[in-house]
């Protein structure tokens, strides 16, 4: 089974997304993270990589985005990194980040080193559609990387089905209109929300990103989605001394 | 269509364009949807107009600078916008803006500020309005800019740090976007400059733009001729410059000339000169010139003038420096500073050190004979006493 195919299989569902910032804690723990992670039950991956000015961020990801700078990350120095992820990761990564750190780096190279490390795919949060449909969306084709698009619940019908048209992996729910960090209250509105998605029988699967941070909530959001991401909840736990430690029980603890 | 101003899809040239999140779309949609019909609406630009004119005091005057002129051997006129109330032509996009988010329902405004000006001028029309006003300041920019703080405070305004990155200008407008993205429904988001995604640099250019419709009616009637030969103003992100010059663009005989701020020298590693130092990028959701790292991470600016230490310019002004429309050019502090106190000396004007360093490359010109040039005087030098006490030694 090739990596992606967890999002086409009807059968998986459930799934587990953890984020976390490439250079955080430490320059090198990247690849040493996603092993634990995977060894853990963790089913994909989120490497964010980082940006001075992350304004879709809350505090926990800014901080560990400034960490990550000053540690020296860069995204020429992560794909060196990940040049031995497919030695020792095989779920699927996708890298996310900021466009303006793209754009430096050549959007067309940037595709092109996530084939060559084997990246899947990537979320850019500021890259709007018109611009992906217009100036690069045939690149990321020809790279065989997936373009990963947001929806939140102000997103129209209209420009949901549009983004369901661009996708080739899963869509990003957002719980609610909010930077990373909050926490989910799945009231009715959410619960309405998710439901009126789900009937929309869309070509890509949902993941539920933003405020997922335990088992409750991931439990909640996984009754209406493929999959859910954590973030915030998992890079706190990175500033712990001994977080190498304490993955595993972490993403035991919601997948149980 | 002009080939300076914007474009349907949101561009000058290869710039502009709104590269924002998807929490930020409705909010950024609904404006691009609706500004154009609600600038147009009589009653907004009755109302517009009004307050310009009894509120803020518009027209402001075009003066000729005799002394100066005589200095230099050109006629040198001031487009005074800092007799403007609040000090600053900061509060003509406040007022059109306070306006249009009346229109649109919103009860909350949100903004960002660096030396506080806009800050001021923000807080300035929500009091006029009654509207709940939250200004966004980097940290550090709190202590040094206490009066304006006060100001902001007095007029009902609550005042938030932004505490994130290098904790100034960008960082204040970073928190104002997160403020944004988790506010959708009920806020507006005044920006300050021309910088932001469509349609925030064009909307505010227009708000401004009363400056350049000002100037050429006030200069024709003083030398029967609406045309000068130069056109100077000062470059942060670029809001009074893009006023100043919006409607001389397609009078290609007349010289744009802006000035950005050079800091301790271009190649001196403390510098706001972002033509010279920076490259295409994206930030604040447009995409521009941006002072950055190879590896795309913003540097953070330096100016003596709290005003222009802005490390991107708006995208019209990338524009302009790209396809050549405008000159681009820099001043140091030290530059500004003195053209700051000749003016001072001169004229019996005390400038904004913004403004001072439009007035300080008129030393950089050469002029042939009767030439007219008109200089923005964007903001009056009040704010700035401690900075120049410090740096003359008064």
């Amino acid at each position: 089974m090739q990596a992606q195919d967890i999002f086409k299989n009807n059968a998986s569902k459930g799934l587990l997304s953890i984020y976390y910032t490439a250079g955080y804690p430490n320059l090198d723990s990247t690849i040493a993270i996603a092993e634990k992670l995977e060894q853990a039950g963790a089913d994909f991956l989120e490497i964010g990589f980082p940006y001075s000015d992350p304004v879709a961020d809350g505090p926990v990801i800014q901080h560990s985005s400034e960490v990550a700078l000053k540690n020296g990350m860069t995204l020429q120095l992560l794909f060196q990194q990940l040049g031995e992820l497919r030695s020792r990761v095989s779920i699927p990564i996708f890298l996310m980040g900021y466009f303006n750190t793209v754009l430096q780096y050549g959007v067309e190279n940037f595709c092109k080193s996530c084939q060559e490390v084997g990246v899947n795919g990537a979320i850019i949060p500021d890259l709007p559609i018109y611009e992906y449909e217009d100036l690069y969306q045939d690149i990321f084709k020809q790279y065989g990387i997936s373009n990963i698009f947001l929806v939140t619940p102000q997103t129209s019908y209209e420009r949901i089905r549009k983004i369901d048209n661009l996708s080739n992996s899963f869509i990003y729910l957002l719980s609610s209109n909010a930077t990373t960090g909050k926490n989910l209250e799945v009231g009715e509105q959410a619960e309405q929300y998710f439901r009126r998605l789900k009937d929309m029988d869309l070509g890509n699967p949902l993941v539920i990103g933003f405020g997922i941070s335990d088992r409750d909530t991931f439990r909640k959001a996984t009754n209406y989605a493929k999959g859910a991401i954590i973030g915030s909840a998992f890079v706190k736990l990175l500033s712990d001394n001994d977080y190498m430690d304490k993955i595993e029980p972490f993403i035991k603890g919601i997948k149980s | 269509m002009s080939k300076y101003n914007v474009n349907e899809k949101g561009y000058y040239g290869p710039f502009g364009g709104a590269y924002i999140p998807e929490m930020l779309y409705p909010n950024v949609a609904e404006l691009q949807k609706k500004y154009m019909e609600i600038m147009q609406e009589e009653s907004f630009q009755q109302q517009f107009q009004e307050l310009l004119k009894d509120y803020v005091g518009r027209p402001s005057p075009l003066y000729l600078a005799q002394r100066l002129s005589a200095r230099y051997g050109a006629n040198i006129f001031l487009k005074r916008e800092d007799l403007n109330h609040t000090g600053a032509h900061k509060i003509n996009n406040t007022i059109g803006q306070i306006l249009l988010a009346e229109r649109l329902g919103k009860k909350r405004i949100i903004a960002e500020t660096g030396a506080g000006q806009h800050g001021v001028a923000t807080a300035t029309v929500c009091a006029l309005k009654g509207l709940e006003c939250v200004v966004y300041m980097g940290e550090i920019d709190i202590q040094r800019q206490a009066p304006n703080v006060a100001r902001m405070k007095m007029m009902g305004a609550t005042v938030i740090a932004a505490q994130s990155g290098s904790k100034t200008l960008k960082d204040a407008t970073n928190e104002a976007l997160r403020d944004w993205i988790n506010n959708p429904v009920d806020t507006h988001y005044i920006i300050g400059s021309v910088v932001g995604p469509h349609p925030y640099p064009d909307l505010v250019a227009r708000f401004q733009s009363v400056i350049s419709e000002e100037t050429k009616k006030q200069l024709a009637e003083k030398t029967g001729n609406g045309l000068p030969d130069y056109v100077l103003a000062c470059v942060g992100g670029g809001s009074n410059a893009a006023g100043m010059f919006y409607h001389f663009l397609e009078d290609e005989q007349v010289q744009l000339i802006a000035v950005e701020a050079a800091g301790h020298g271009v190649d001196s590693g403390e510098s706001a000169a972002t033509t010279a130092l920076g490259k295409e990028g994206v930030l604040h959701g447009s995409r521009s010139i941006l002072m950055q790292t190879d590896d795309g991470q913003v540097v953070e600016p330096y100016s003596i003038s709290a005003g222009l230490d802005y490390p991107g310019i708006g995208p019209q002004h990338a524009w302009l420096y790209k396809s050549g429309r405008g000159k681009y050019v820099s001043i140091t502090d030290d530059e500004a500073m003195q053209a700051g106190l000749l003016l001072t000396k001169l004229e019996g004007i005390i400038p904004a050190i913004e403004s001072s360093h439009a007035l300080a490359y008129l030393e950089k010109m050469t002029f042939q004979g009767n030439e007219n040039v008109v200089i923005c005087l964007s903001g009056r030098g009040d704010k700035d006493l401690d900075n120049y006490m410090k740096y003359f030694g008064f």
